[in-house]
């Protein structure tokens, strides 16, 4: 019996949805599509923040679309097509979180140059979506007042790797006794220099600041893309 | 419960690099798991024994390596490792740092192989 020798592989394990991810940014990049992956917990308010973007987009006549993830029921699909946008649901049936490939397959049929944005709703969970990247351009975490101030530092790998946190729910602040500041100061201690929106799906509150963020990240993004080619 | 996705893809990889190297067996699994990439080392375990079951991979022992999260920080002009993952700050001189240079790993380090033992197995 020959003797057992070591093999350096050193290969990414999610190497496959890496290199998915990265030839469906560099498409999206190519269009001029800003691509948001949004990502929370359930029920700290995606879709109707979503709704509201998308309703908001519509109505200035940009052109929009959004893919949606859940486990079960297209029920936010169909929440989210009330905005006029349309919309794909990604039923995951027990997977809690979405990967490159399942969003490549809803993509068909549609053609991505004839969008300006393409919203992504996670699966609602604040550990799994971690890793997988989904080709997006911005990674956006939200963060409802209802959930406390410390969920930054006791999910810190979701809100370290994404661009933007979305305060959501801001209505709420005031019976929820939530701590703003204790809010920002954990934001800013899990991720240096995120910019952080105080939004209001219900009021409106901050939804303009959100969506003119959005607006500059594309124009940078078609800079971007035209210095590269 | 992702990491039983994860166990999947790391099963994929090392079944295929086996294969192209011509083992006959696989004794064991290395991998290197960054403190950030949101991965529980039980659960990625439990996930690595499950699907392993019926293939080339059963039994093999799955190794891994904790990587702590590095910075790097401006002020002191070198990389910092920091104790944690709550707070984003320099652990010397307490300057926050985005900068991360380590720690999102989620790496196949290497795979042991026990080779097809060519004199036995010639008639």
């Amino acid at each position: 019996m020959l003797e057992p020798r070591i093999l350096e592989v050193r290969t990414k394990i999610l190497k496959k949805n890496d290199e998915l991810a990265r030839s469906m940014r560099e498409q999206f990049v190519d269009a001029g599509v800003l691509v948001v992956n949004l990502v929370s917990s359930p029920g700290t308010g995606k879709t109707t923040l979503l709704r509201e973007t998308l309703s908001r987009f519509v109505q200035s006549g940009t052109r929009v679309a959004a893919i949606v993830g859940d486990l079960e029921t297209d029920n936010d699909a169909q929440r989210l097509m009330q905005s006029g946008a349309p919309v794909r649901q990604i039923m995951t049936h027990g997977c809690c979180h979405l990967e490159a490939d399942m969003v490549q397959e809803h993509l068909q049929g549609w053609t991505v140059e004839d969008l300006e944005f393409l919203f992504i709703e996670n699966v609602g969970n604040l550990v799994c979506p971690t890793s997988w990247d989904l080709g997006e351009s911005v990674r956006a975490a939200l963060l409802s007042v209802t959930e406390g101030e410390d969920k930054p530092l006791k999910y810190p790998g979701l809100f370290n790797t994404s661009d933007v946190a979305v305060l959501t729910k801001v209505d709420l602040a005031e019976p929820c006794e939530f701590d703003r500041e204790a809010a920002l100061k954990n934001i800013q201690l899990v991720r240096p220099g995120m910019p952080v929106f105080e939004t209001s799906a219900k009021t409106g509150h901050g939804v303009q600041q959100w969506i003119d963020h959005l607006q500059q990240k594309r124009s940078e993004l078609i800079a971007s893309g035209s210095v590269a080619t | 419960m992702h990491e039983l996705s994860i166990a999947n893809r790391l099963v994929e990889i090392a079944l295929e690099v086996a294969e192209n190297e011509g083992a006959e067996a696989i004794e064991g699994v290395t991998v290197r798991i960054g403190a950030l990439s949101c991965v529980h080392n039980r659960a990625l375990a439990f996930s690595f024994d499950l699907v392993t079951k019926d293939t080339p991979l059963e039994g093999a022992e799955l190794r891994i390596i904790d990587v702590p999260v590095k910075v790097f920080c401006v002020a002191c002009d070198r990389e910092v490792e920091l104790p944690g993952i709550q707070r984003f700050r320099c652990p010397l001189c307490d300057t926050p740092s985005g900068d991360i240079r380590q720690g999102r790993e989620l790496e196949i380090e290497s795979i042991e192989i026990r080779d097809a033992d060519k004199a036995t197995a010639e008639p």
